[in-house]
Formats: C-alpha cells, sequence, structure tokens
C-alpha cells in the first residue's frame, strides 16, 4: 500500500527519544516547578520532578505508538470523489437519521419526563443547535468566518433581559425584537466591515464581540456591569402562566402542577425556534439569495463578475446569522432567569464555531451532531474541572488535524445541471470571502 | 503638558511591548498565511518560564542584577522558542495545504490548550515578583509639583526593543535565512524549486517569532511585576490589533502599529476613561480598517483568479 519502505526499530525509538526530549525540556520549568504567592505575598516554589518524569514518559510512549500506526496504516490517498456506494450510504443515512432523530428529539420530553438532568442537558444541546444553525449561515453558507457571533447572542438575550424587567414585557413581544434588534447589531457592523477578506474580517468580528462584552460590564446603570440582570420572567404559555397559581396553566387545565412542566414546555420552545432556524435556512437556500451566497463561499471574483453585489448578499448573510443569535439570546435570559458578561466570553464563539466546522460546514445534520458530541462531551469532563477546557483544545486540534472538514465532509450541490454528484468538500475553496 | 510628556513615555513603553509580539503575528502572517491565534499565549508562557527561572536563580543565591537578567531572558527564550517550534510542528504543519479555516480553528484550539495548561501547571492566581530594577530619572518638574518620571526599568524595555529591532532587521535583510524567509513569503513553490527549505523555514520563523514573545513576556514581567494566565489573550488580541494597523506582513508597520496601540490605549486612560481603553483600541482597528484595509504600511492586495 505504501511505497516507501517501513523504518525500522531504531528510527522509531530515535523519534521518540527526541520526542521525549524535547517534552523534557517544554515541561521542565513549566510543570516541573510549581509557584504560589504565599501568605505574605512573598512568592514561593516547589518542585514537582515525579509529574515531569511521567509526563514525559506519556509522550515517548505516545510517540512510539503514534509511529507504528502511522506504519501500519500507512498514507492513504485521499479520494476526491465520494465513491457511489459510500454517497449512496450516506444518503440513506441521512435520508433516515434526521427523521428519526427528529422523531427521538420529539419524545425526549415523555421517555425523560422524571430526569431533571436530562431535560436539562437536552435544552443546553438544542440551544448550541440553534447557534450553530445560526452561524451556519453565515460560515457554512455564506463562508464569512465570525469569530464574534456570541455578541449577538449577548445582544439577543440583554434585550429581553432589559425589557422584561423595565418594562415588564412578555417573551412573547421580546422574542422578534430580540431577533431584530440583534440583526439591527448585525448590520450596523457589516455594512462597513464586509468589504474585508476574511482574515480581517475574523478579527474585526471578534474585536466586536469584545467591544460588545466590555460594554456590557462598564456600562453599570444599563446592564448591572458584572452583576448582571437578574430576575427576568420567565416564559408564559402564550400569556398563561406556568406556575402553581389560579390561573397557571395547570390549574386551567385541571392537571396537578408540576415544576417539570416549565422544564417541557422550555424544551419544546427551544426545539420550535432551532426547527425554525434549519427551516428558514433551509428555504432560504433555494432562493435566490440562497444561491448567492453559496456562490459567494465559492468564489467571490466570479460573484462579482456576474454582477451579484457582494456587500448586500453578505449583510443579508450576516444578519440572518445575527436575528437567530437573537432568538437564541433572548431564549437563554428567559431560560436562565438571570444573564451576566460570563456568558458571553470568546470561549462561547470559539464554541459555537467549533460545532459548525466540525458539523462540515454548511451541513444542517453535521451541525446538530457535532453540537451533540461537543456539548454531551463537555458534560462528561464536567467532573475534570479546569482539565476540562484543556481537553477541549486538545479536541479541537486533533479534530482539525484528523478531519479538517468536518464529520460530514461532503456535499450535494443545491444547484445542479444533470444528476447531483457528493463532492469531498476538498475541493471546496470556502472563506475567501 | 507635563501629564502629557509622561503618558507619551509610559505609552511608548507599553508600546514596545506590544510591537514585539506584533512581529511574531505579522511575521507568521506574511509566510504561512494564517492568524497564529496561540501566539498570545506563547507570550503569556514566556513570562511565566521567565517568572520561574527568575524565581530559581534568586533562591539558587545570585544576586548581581544583571546576570539573572541575562540569564532570564537567555533560558525563557530558548525554552519559549521551544514551545513556537512544537506548536507549529503538532497544530499547523498537518494543516498547511489544507482549507483556510482549519489552521486557524486548529490555532484557536492551542491557545485554549496553553492558557488552560498554564493554569493546571501554575495555578490560577496573579503571580506578583518584586521590584527587579528600582530607581530612575527625574525629567522635568513643573511648579504645581507634577514630576515626569522616567524609571529604568521603562529605559531597559525601550533599548531591548529598539536592540532586539536591529538584530531582527540584521537577520531579514542581510543573512540566509532572512533571504529563504522573504523568498517564502513572495511564493513558496518557486523557493522550494529554488532549493530553498520551506518546512525549515517556517519552523524558524515560528521559532524566531516566540522568542520575541518570550522578550515581550519579560519586559511586561519586569514593567507589571506580575504574571497571570489568563493576559495572553487580551495582550494577544491587541498586538493583533497592531499588526493589522500596521499593515499586517510588514514588520516595520508591526511596530509602528504597536506603538501606535499603546499610545491610543495610555492616552485614552489618561484622558478618557480606564474601563473603555480596550473598546478605544478594538475601534480604532475597525475604523483604521474601514479607511486603509491594508494598515499604515501594508502592501495594497492584488486579487488573482
Amino acid at each position: 500500500m505504501s511505497d516507501h519502505r517501513p523504518a525500522g526499530i531504531s528510527y522509531i525509538l530515535k523519534k521518540s527519544f527526541l520526542s521525549a526530549l524535547i517534552a523534557l525540556v517544554l515541561f521542565s520549568l513549566m510543570v516541573g516547578v510549581r509557584t504560589e504567592a504565599g501568605s505574605s505575598g512573598q512568592l514561593t516554589y516547589w518542585t514537582r520532578f515525579g509529574e515531569v518524569a511521567s509526563l514525559v514518559a506519556v509522550v515517548f510512549g505516545g510517540s512510539i505508538v503514534m509511529e507504528l500506526l502511522r506504519q501500519w496504516i500507512g498514507s492513504s490517498g485521499a479520494e476526491k470523489l465520494v465513491p457511489p456506494a459510500v454517497q449512496s450510504g450516506i444518503s440513506f443515512i441521512g435520508r433516515y437519521l434526521a427523521p428519526a432523530l427528529l422523531i427521538f428529539t420529539l419524545l425526549v420530553p415523555v421517555i425523560f419526563y422524571n430526569q431533571r438532568y436530562i431535560l436539562d442537558l437536552a435544552i443546553l444541546v438544542l440551544t448550541y443547535v440553534m447557534l450553530g444553525w445560526g452561524l451556519n449561515v453565515v460560515v457554512g453558507l455564506a463562508g464569512l468566518l465570525d469569530l464574534g457571533y456570541v455578541a449577538f447572542y449577548a445582544v439577543g438575550a440583554y434585550s429581553y433581559g432589559l425589557l422584561a424587567t423595565n418594562f415588564g414585557w412578555s417573551f412573547w413581544i421580546c422574542l422578534p425584537l430580540a431577533g431584530i434588534l440583534a440583526a439591527f447589531w448585525g448590520v450596523l457592523l457589516g455594512f462597513p466591515v464586509l468589504r474585508l477578506r476574511g482574515d480581517y474580517l475574523a478579527i474585526v468580528t471578534l474585536a466586536f464581540g469584545e467591544i460588545i462584552r466590555l460594554v456590557i460590564i462598564n456600562w453599570q446603570e444599563l446592564t448591572g456591569g458584572p452583576n448582571g440582570v437578574s430576575g427576568i420572567p420567565r416564559p408564559s404559555f402564550f400569556g398563561i402562566p406556568l406556575d402553581n397559581s389560579d390561573d397557571g396553566l395547570a390549574a386551567k387545565l385541571g392537571i396537578e402542577y408540576s415544576p417539570t412542566h416549565r422544564i417541557v414546555f422550555l424544551f419544546y420552545l427551544i426545539l420550535a425556534l432551532a426547527l425554525l432556524t434549519n427551516w428558514v435556512t433551509i428555504r432560504l437556500r433555494r432562493l435566490p439569495i440562497g444561491r448567492a451566497w453559496e456562490a459567494l463561499r465559492e468564489d467571490e471574483v466570479a460573484c462579482r463578475a456576474l454582477g451579484i453585489n457582494t456587500t448586500t448578499t453578505k449583510l443579508t448573510a450576516f444578519a440572518t446569522g445575527a436575528m437567530f443569535g437573537g432568538f437564541a439570546g433572548a431564549f437563554f435570559a428567559t431560560r436562565q432567569g438571570f444573564i451576566s458578561p460570563e456568558s458571553f466570553t470568546f470561549q462561547e464563539s470559539a464554541l459555537v464555531l467549533a460545532i459548525v466546522v466540525l458539523g462540515g460546514m454548511g451541513s444542517q445534520l453535521g451541525v446538530a451532531l457535532a453540537a451533540l458530541a461537543m456539548i454531551g462531551g463537555f458534560e462528561l469532563f464536567r467532573s475534570l474541572e479546569t482539565y476540562r477546557m484543556l481537553v477541549f483544545g486538545m479536541a479541537m486540534v486533533l479534530i482539525m488535524i484528523w478531519r479538517p472538514r468536518g464529520l460530514i465532509g461532503h456535499r450535494a450541490p443545491t444547484v445542479y445541471l444533470t444528476k447531483a454528484h457528493a463532492i469531498s468538500s476538498d475541493l471546496v475553496k470556502e472563506g475567501h470571502g | 503638558m507635563d501629564y502629557f510628556a509622561q503618558q507619551l513615555i509610559n505609552g511608548l513603553v507599553l508600546g514596545s511591548i506590544y510591537g514585539l509580539i506584533a512581529i511574531g503575528y505579522t511575521m507568521v502572517y506574511g509566510i504561512v498565511g494564517m492568524i497564529n491565534f496561540a501566539h498570545g499565549d506563547v507570550f503569556m508562557i514566556g513570562g511565566f518560564i521567565a517568572l520561574i527561572t527568575f524565581l530559581i536563580l534568586i533562591s539558587l543565591g545570585l544576586t548581581a542584577i544583571p546576570v539573572i537578567l541575562l540569564v532570564v531572558l537567555l533560558v525563557s527564550m530558548a525554552i519559549t522558542a521551544l514551545y513556537g517550534w512544537t506548536i507549529e510542528r503538532i497544530a499547523y504543519r498537518p494543516l498547511r495545504h489544507s482549507f483556510r479555516l482549519a489552521p486557524m480553528l486548529s490555532a484557536i484550539g492551542m491557545s485554549f490548550v496553553l492558557t488552560n495548561y498554564s493554569q493546571v501547571a501554575q495555578g490560577a492566581r496573579v503571580k506578583p515578583i518584586p521590584p527587579f530594577i528600582t530607581g530612575g530619572y527625574t525629567l522635568h518638574e513643573s511648579p504645581d509639583g507634577f514630576v515626569i518620571q522616567l524609571s529604568n526599568i521603562q529605559i531597559m524595555v525601550v533599548i531591548t526593543t529598539i536592540v532586539l529591532l536591529a538584530i531582527f532587521t540584521w537577520l531579514v535583510s542581510r543573512t540566509r535565512l532572512g533571504r529563504d524567509m522573504r523568498a517564502c513569503e513572495q511564493d513558496q513553490t518557486m523557493a522550494a524549486l529554488l532549493g530553498v527549505d520551506v518546512d525549515r523555514t517556517i519552523s524558524m520563523t515560528f521559532v524566531i517569532g516566540a522568542a520575541l514573545a518570550a522578550v515581550a513576556g519579560l519586559m511586561y514581567l519586569l514593567y507589571y511585576g506580575l504574571v497571570d494566565f489568563f493576559m495572553g489573550f487580551v495582550a494577544g488580541i491587541k498586538a493583533f490589533t497592531a499588526a493589522v494597523l500596521g499593515g499586517i506582513g510588514s514588520l516595520p508597520g508591526a511596530m509602528l502599529g504597536g506603538l501606535a496601540i499603546g499610545l491610543i490605549e495610555t492616552f485614552w486612560s489618561a484622558y478618557f476613561s480606564v474601563e473603555y481603553k480596550d473598546v478605544a483600541a478594538f475601534s480604532i482597528l475597525i475604523v483604521v480598517l474601514i479607511f486603509m484595509p491594508t494598515g499604515l504600511l501594508g502592501r495594497p492586495e492584488v486579487e488573482k483568479v
């Protein structure tokens, strides 16, 4: 299979020894010496040679295993066109997996009615599915790299939080308002900066995300600063509150009240919002504007040559994505009842972006699966505390190396001449906007 | 006027530190065409290694401050450079010919790894050190009692920056390595055909960038007297802002941008509000990009089909 001669054991040992040596230097001071400020502010340190030794041993062993694996598996040639068998298999799975998942999701509150933890987790996963689908419009369809998506999430959350606590407006009035305000901010940011090339756009969106967060922290009279906004009202069932009172939903329906009702309601609310995002995205892809987005992702110069107004096209994608971010933010605020700037850090943007990229950029099913894997994985590692983000970062690097195109790394074109050929997304050049 | 002069000095010192970090961003962007998101964290690692080396040297009983500083500088440059090399080898090289977003996400992942690695390894608390270099000069004393101070540490930061820039400029314009780097920046395939070891050149770019970031980390440690695991993020974004402001890919531009960001931040804190200094720096970035998309010294980009 591989055309190069397998290297001998001495080569592998030499290479692993080198890796271990490098690891020794890297870890010697950072891990080997632990510093801590004492009670009087004076720094003290103590040594941890045992930890360094075990880390170096792990690197040595790991690098031997890696080398052996590399020899056994060999370098496999990259397949450019997805073979028909795989293609039909994927389309078969794709055809049945999505409805099956949807039916299962619809039944989750029935199956896990008494397991509050699972319901909460499911709501969290769905929130990220929605955010992922929203960002997918910007990154996956239009190919614009947005590193500050959390800003629109924050705008949505604070819009609802502030309108509801200051003016007593209901969730159902604030929800569209939150979306419109977020879209407005998207246009406000997008209008001047969308002429920029991809990397500049990325950094400007990142800067914008930070600006929004810093303004929220510092504008204490309006936002409450680091203390956040608390006492945000819970959503009502179109005006009927979901509580224990006489005119609550439970009393009206004549059933016994249970706090789980609200959780179940929140679950179906976010599911509906997420499905709305998905439906709108799918419909938009079939409209001229959606086609223009995809064309823009593939080749911006060609788009301009064909007379597509690239700035307007990008702006609509940006605003649409921002609007869904705003909806998700309003939901987040009503679910938590409390929001603070801590929920809207850059990590959140990176997490959503990682979900979109892992999902294969542009694949709706892929994004949903990636959100499930990411948030579920995050929950699994909850007990690890500080190691959790370390593992998350490593996973991001490894996934990028292993599958830079995400889990579902192929796509069928929306428009085609005679027959749709699914092509590997290695052939697709994107994000050059 | 005296207040202005004092802020000018402070701003130039801060700008020197940003400029040193910005060079690492601009170099990598010029050659590989990616935003090395983890570079701010490399700066943070450099600060930590300097701190640890300081502690060890002092507990060994060394008292000669110049010797201590030199050893700390060399150790932190060497180890941080190895970090830079390793990061490129693990996270970026496998993705060199992948699509554009892949190395960027890998870099974001690497940045999380480095931040949390130092949090796990060294704890989350801020690590202060006692001031090493004290004293300074009084430049001018106004009748109302305001004094313009120029401390020794400020002089040291500026001189170190100038010396490093001189060495670095010589390296890029006069040596074989610099020529290889410029060749790779223009056309990697052609450079490879003409016998330039592209892999090695890119590795060296990361090594040099990381070494400069380590110096910046040491300067930050001496100037502010503390390091913490999260300082890389904000410093990294600001240094990147500086690189973009100066025109990404341009080395003098990075230094110029660094000074500009340092001055903007200092003057904003001095005359308007401390809370919004970062907002000011980022807003300037957005404004500059709108009116001068290539930055102060950047070349206009020709779009080829």
